[in-house]
Order: structure tokens, then C-alpha cells, then sequence
């Protein structure tokens, strides 16, 4: 089956430092796969590239996105406008600053049918309510400031999906919003994936979050994919010491009170000191002076978990 | 939620309404036609009467003309002309600031210093040139006020873009394909309306002055019709024999310009929340 979103060998340049470099990934339809990493990891970037609207800049040198099968590399500026917002929509952190102050409710949601609000409110009212917002009549003609943060995430999502997009990329959609809140979105999510098998890009930096909802998550550290496979088996039986180390900082209910938290020592190098080697060497528990002359390449250690470590053998 | 307008601002609020309706219902109220000349009734001062041509509220000019339905018909002139060249400049400003904050690099490049030019001449003198070389009409005054006042407008939409094509929600609009046009009238204009608007009303102030100011220099509304800034010029000789001639113009012209500021600066308080500084 051809997938929703193919992500081959993207590379991104930030300068002369490879800020992205070497991702690639997946998707099915109705899967959701999460994109998880450190802020300054390159997630953001890499679902930027995506849209194909990166910062001036960032230039990208290798690497294309193939949406159903379709590169879209080769389409024009003109082209690709039509892509964006029909065929793969995103969604924000934020989601009061992201709807405009100034225009109601409907008059968004409508903007991704293409006609306006006259026209398009059935379809509006019946977006509304699959997303769950109460009383959508009277939604509908209200502006972002009389919503909740959660309720405007809502409305982001129905503006997103009113067009049946097959790819959304949803970057930190619950990081603005409070637990329970969070939780709502995400089953939302959820379901909206299965429902109408939107293939669903999630952006995050909470593996409470990935382990909520994704089916299969890829970690990138430092602009690389570090490990990626099903949500189930990395959690399980993580293959790199960077997600090793990430679960094991995970705050869990049987942890002694007032114990430290366990932290990763050290930070992410900015991007002009990238290592050669592993860009993880320098925090690796495992690491030694293969690691820090030779880059590992991902490599299948079990049927569809992929790892960048020359060590995969050897997490615990 | 009503906000709450003081007293004074509701004064000004009448004045300017009353002005405006006094422009509008020039020819339904003026007493008088304000071409009639008339040999016999001339200087005749505030109040004068007569049996045959009635009463004259504010007395005549030199030419026996009334001098209220001259000032009314005047008011006509400056609204107008305020309104249709704040409207030219408005619009050109805007588009042009619009363009120079979204397209940014050398497209606002060189808007902006060409603004830089423009703020560096000023606007009287252009005008002052620009008519006395095309020669006096209503077109120019018109496209001539509008086109020498724009680049405020361009500064105010130019800054107020970069700022807003900054906010989430217009990544979000990119995102969602809609492209530059729409971005612009749809999103970005709504959301820097409010200091245009504070610029279009002292804009407009200014603009009812240099009406005022061209057609008292001859280079504006031409004679015979009826402008504040011509009557005040024709009435400059007789003004130790004949006060009226300049004093109510004058009054009208200062009451109606300083309105128009105060309401214009009441905005500014309202609308740009960095100002208002209470």
C-alpha cells in the first residue's frame, strides 16, 4: 500500500550546519506516528519542510516528500498552494494565537472549503460537532476570544480535516493546554484518524503523550533520526541509549518522594559544534571512539524498530 | 462591555456630525443661492435685513453674497475634498505598506526609502508646484492632496504588517494554502485597521487645512464657487471694514479642524493599547 506521507533523506541547512539531516519516514492512512525529540531537535523543521514553507533561512539540499505517491518537489509555488490546507494540513501549539482575532469561527473553519461561509455552513455546523464542540449553531458566528484554548484546538482541527486532507501534521497540539484537556484532543485525534484515516504526523516532546496515542514514533536527536519503530516495542525494549534514557526521565507513580529525577547529563550541542560520529557520543553512557569517528546508520535490530547506535545490542 | 465616551468627546462627536450635516443639506438649508451676486447688498454686515431679499444671518461679502450659504456650500468643498483625498492617499498608502511588509527584502526596500523621499519634501510645497505647474482644478487638488500624503499611511501599514505577518495565525493561514492576497485583505488588513484609522482622522484634519490653505493661495477651489479658504482670501482686504468676511470662515475652519484632531487623538487612546497609558 502506498503510504499517506513519505519523507525520504531530508536534509536541511541552516548555514553550513546540517540542522536536519538524513530523515525519512512514513505514514499510513488512519496511523498516527509521532516525531519526538528535544526542542532545536529539527521536528519542527522537518514538518515545515513538509509543507514545503521553511524559513528563508533554512535551504534544504537532498531529500523530497511524496504525498499518496506524489512528489512534491516538482510542483510549482502555485501548485503546492493547493496541496496545503486540501491534501495535508497543520495544526499549532497555541491555538488561540493561531485563529484570527478578527474573524469568526465558521468564517475559518469555511476558509478550507474554498467557498465562503453561505455556502459552506451545513458542512461547517457538521465539522463542528464531529470534533466535539457543543451547540456549534452558536459557535459558529463566535470569535477566538469567547473559546476556551481547548475548544479553539478544536476549531483548528475542524479547519484542518473540513477539506478530508490525507496527512495532518499536528506540532505540539496539547503542549498549551492542561492535562485533561490534553487528553481530550488526543483521543480526538485519535479517533478522527481512525474515522477517516487521515494519516496523523504528531509533534511532540512528551512521551506521555506518544505512548497516549501514537502507533509508531520516530526519536530524532540533535537534527538525526536516533531510533524509530512501534510505539509498543520501543517503549518495551528501547534500541538507543537517547531513548533509553528518555523513558528512564520519565517521573513514574512509583518513584520514592522527593527522590531526584533522573536527567540526561550534558545538553544538545548547538548546531555549529555537531560532533563527528554520533551526535549522541558526547551524552552516551556506551559511547567510545568508534562512536566518535563513524556516523551509525540506522539499522533494522528487530522486525521494523530501526536504531542509529553502534551499541543497539547493548541497552538496557 | 459599552465603552464609556466622556462628555466631551460626545460634544465633539455633535460638532463634527453637525458640520457634516451642514455639508450635506448645503443646498436644502442655505438661505440664499450662494452665486447671487448683488451690487446694492454688498458688506452688509451680520444680521442685516432687507424687505426684498430677506435676512442675511452672517451679513454679505463684497459682492452681496450671502456669506452663510457661502460657508455651508465651503463646508461642502472641504469635506469633500478631505474625504476623497484622505481616501487616495488611504488606499495607495495601504497597498503600498501592505506590499513592503509582506514581500519585505528589496521590495520594501525600496518603498520605504522612496517614502523616506516623500516625508523629505513637504507636502505643501509639492502641491503648492505640482498644481501651480498642471494648472487649478478639482481633480487635482484632489489627486494632488491624495498623492503627496500617502507615505504616513505607508510607514503605520508597513510596520503594523511586519509585526502581525509575524502572529500564529498567519503561519496558520500559509499553511492552510491560502496565498499572499488573501493573506493580506483577509487577514492582515482587519487586523492593522485600527492605527490606519487613527492616521486616516488626523489625515483628515490636516487635508481640510490645505484645502483651506490652496484655495486661500487661489490654487484650490477657484472662484466663483464657494471654499473657506477663498472666502477668507477675498475677504483679507475688507477685513477692517468687513470682519465677518474672514472671522467666520476662520472660526469655522479652527472649530472643525480642532475637532477633528481631539477625536482623532480619543482614538488613537482607544484603539492602540500601547497609548493609552491609564
Amino acid at each position: 500500500m502506498t503510504p499517506a506521507l513519505a519523507v525520504h533523506d531530508l536534509r536541511l541547512l541552516i548555514g553550513g550546519a546540517a540542522v536536519v539531516d538524513g530523515v525519512g519516514f512514513a505514514v499510513a492512512p488512519g496511523e498516527v506516528m509521532a516525531l519526538v525529540g528535544e526542542s532545536g531537535c529539527g521536528k519542527s523543521l522537518t514538518a515545515h519542510a513538509i509543507m514545503r514553507l521553511l524559513p528563508d533561512a533554512v535551504r534544504q539540499d537532498r531529500g523530497y516528500v511524496a504525498l499518496d505517491g506524489d512528489n512534491l518537489s516538482v510542483l510549482s509555488e502555485r501548485q503546492m498552494r493547493l496541496v496545503r490546507g486540501r491534501r495535508m494540513s497543520m495544526i499549532f501549539q497555541e491555538p488561540q494565537a493561531a485563529l484570527d482575532p478578527l474573524s469568526t469561527v465558521g468564517a475559518q473553519v469555511a476558509e478550507g472549503t474554498g467557498s465562503p461561509l453561505r455556502q459552506a455552513r451545513a458542512a461547517v455546523l457538521a465539522m463542528l460537532d464531529e470534533v466535539g464542540i457543543a451547540d456549534p449553531a452558536r459557535r459558529i458566528d463566535q470569535y477566538p476570544f469567547e473559546l476556551s484554548g481547548g475548544m479553539c484546538q478544536r476549531v483548528m482541527i475542524a479547519s484542518a480535516l473540513i477539506a478530508r486532507p490525507a496527512v495532518l501534521i499536528a506540532d505540539e497540539p496539547t503542549t498549551a493546554l492542561d492535562v485533561t484537556i490534553q487528553a481530550q484532543i488526543l483521543d480526538l485525534l485519535r479517533r478522527l484518524a481512525i474515522e477517516r484515516g487521515t494519516a496523523i504526523v504528531l509533534i511532540t516532546h512528551d512521551m506521555g503523550v506518544v505512548a497516549d496515542i501514537a502507533d509508531r514514533v520516530a526519536v530524532m536527536y540533535a537534527g538525526r533520526i536516533a531510533e524509530t519503530g512501534d510505539t509498543a516495542a520501543i517503549f518495551a525494549r528501547p534500541r538507543h541509549p537517547y531513548t533509553a534514557l528518555l523513558l528512564a526521565a520519565l517521573p513514574r507513580r512509583t518513584d520514592v518522594p522527593r527522590s531526584r529525577l533522573a536527567v540526561i547529563e550534558g545538553r544538545v550541542p548547538a548546531p555549529s559544534e555537531f560532533p563527528t560520529g554520533c551526535r549522541f557520543a558526547g551524552r552516551c553512557p556506551l559511547a567510545d571512539a568508534r562512536c566518535r569517528a563513524e556516523t551509525p546508520l540506522l539499522r533494522e535490530v528487530a522486525r521494523g524498530h530501526l536504531s542509529a547506535c553502534w551499541h543497539a545490542e547493548a541497552v538496557r | 462591555m459599552r465603552p464609556r465616551v466622556s462628555f466631551g468627546i460626545r460634544v465633539i462627536v455633535l460638532l463634527i456630525v453637525l458640520f457634516a450635516a451642514a455639508a450635506l443639506l448645503a443646498p436644502w438649508i442655505s438661505p440664499h443661492d450662494p452665486l447671487r451676486q448683488s451690487l446694492l447688498l454688498r458688506l452688509k454686515p451680520p444680521g442685516s435685513a432687507t424687505a426684498s431679499a430677506g435676512l442675511f444671518p452672517l451679513g454679505t461679502d463684497d459682492l452681496g453674497r450671502d456669506l452663510l450659504s457661502r460657508i455651508l456650500y465651503g463646508a461642502r468643498a472641504s469635506f469633500i475634498v478631505a474625504i476623497l483625498s484622505v481616501s487616495v492617499s488611504l488606499v495607495v498608502g495601504t497597498l503600498l505598506g501592505l506590499a513592503a511588509g509582506w514581500f519585505r527584502g528589496w521590495t520594501a526596500t525600496l518603498i520605504m526609502r522612496f517614502v523616506d523621499a516623500m516625508l523629505s519634501v513637504p507636502a505643501i510645497l509639492l502641491a503648492v508646484l505640482t498644481v501651480a505647474v498642471i494648472g487649478p482644478s478639482f481633480v487635482t487638488l484632489v489627486l494632488v492632496l491624495g498623492l503627496t500624503r500617502w507615505p504616513r499611511y505607508t510607514r503605520v501599514a508597513y510596520a503594523a504588517t511586519l509585526q502581525v505577518a509575524g502572529l500564529p495565525f498567519i503561519a496558520a493561514a500559509e499553511m492552510a494554502g491560502a496565498d499572499s492576497a488573501r493573506i493580506l485583505l483577509r487577514h492582515i488588513l482587519p487586523n492593522i485597521a485600527g492605527p490606519l484609522l487613527v492616521v486616516a482622522t488626523s489625515e483628515f484634519g490636516l487635508m481640510i487645512l490645505f484645502e483651506a490653505g490652496l484655495s486661500f493661495l487661489g490654487l484650490g477651489i477657484q472662484p466663483p464657487a464657494p471654499s473657506w479658504g477663498s472666502i477668507m482670501s477675498a475677504g483679507r482686504q475688507y477685513v477692517e471694514r468687513a470682519w465677518w468676511l474672514t472671522v467666520f470662515p476662520g472660526l469655522g475652519l479652527f472649530t472643525l479642524v480642532v475637532c477633528v484632531n481631539v477625536m482623532g487623538d480619543w482614538l488613537r487612546d482607544r484603539l492602540d493599547p500601547r497609548s493609552a497609558g491609564r
